[in-house]
């Protein structure tokens, strides 16, 4: 049995690449927490992760002709939706500052727990080979 | 798309907001210049921001218009700085050594409060953006120690 480290590392890697976009679309929400006409944007996490399953050989189409579309890649800003806002100001701006700096926070959180994940995999695939 | 991006992010926001800490040093600082004509009378300045898109970065990588959508951002520009042309104050000041010959003086339109409270508002966005940076950094860190014990 031959061992593919994609395979070994599983969802993690994806994961960690989903939560280090939504990082940045958080701070550019942020950045631009006081620009007139400006529209708070996230990520659709859920919709990204079934994304990355199917990548990862779960229910994606397969191509069997060169000229077939590569429907796991179809739109790769799909995912990037504005948000309903709570309380819009006068400026046309959706940016509310504390909600998206807690969530910003808790994708870090986030980030950590996928990091940890990931890390596990790592050590264990090291144990393996160094046979300890 | 990476956490090196974030960095510019959080720049391009500390970047204009120390810009409009400076504008409001400068109406804070200008609010009593007094003069003895209109056109040469202090204004108050406000800048004005605008989101920077992917796009404009690298105009030769724009890829399929899927859904008009331009990508995720990345950060904020200031547009130019704007003059109010809110009323001056014109005083009575007969004394005064800039008034003109009907004894008035011309204050700027600068509101003390006002610049006040956008002091404080332009000071706790910076401090927002330096912490963006910092969890930026620290998951950077995290991420060099990837498979060490």
């Amino acid at each position: 049995m031959a061992i593919s480290l994609d395979g070994a590392l599983g969802i993690h890697q994806p994961a960690l690449e989903a939560r280090i976009k939504r990082a940045e679309v958080l701070a550019n929400n942020l950045a631009n927490a006081d620009t007139p006409g400006y529209k708070a944007r996230d990520i659709d996490f859920a919709a990204m992760m079934q994304q990355a399953q199917q990548d990862l050989g779960g229910l994606g189409m397969e191509k069997t002709h060169d000229r077939h579309m590569d429907t796991g890649s179809m739109a790769p800003d799909s995912e990037l939706l504005y948000r309903v806002p709570h309380q819009p100001s006068v400026d046309g701006n959706t940016v509310d500052a504390q909600q998206e700096q807690s969530r910003f926070m808790r994708n870090a959180m986030e980030y950590q727990a996928s990091f940890q994940f990931l890390n596990g995999k790592v050590t264990g695939l090291k144990k393996a080979i160094s046979g300890q | 798309m990476s956490l090196g991006s974030i960095f510019d992010i959080a720049g391009s926001g500390m970047t204009a907001q120390s810009l409009r800490l400076n504008t409001t040093a400068s109406n804070i600082a200008n609010a009593e210049t007094a003069s003895s004509s209109i056109d040469q009378t202090y204004r108050a300045r406000k800048p004005v921001f605008a989101a920077i898109q992917q796009s404009m970065l690298n105009p030769s990588q724009q890829g399929l218009p899927l859904s008009g959508d331009e990508g995720p951002g990345a950060g904020v520009r200031v547009e130019g700085v704007v003059e109010s042309d809110a009323e001056l104050q014109m005083r009575y000041e007969p004394d005064h050594p800039a008034a003109n010959e009907d004894g008035y003086v011309f204050y700027p339109n600068v509101n003390v409060v006002e610049e006040m409270a956008d002091m404080m508002s332009s000071s706790r966005s910076f401090q927002m953006n330096v912490d963006i940076m910092n969890s930026a950094k620290s998951m950077m860190q995290r991420i060099l120690t990837l498979g060490q014990q």
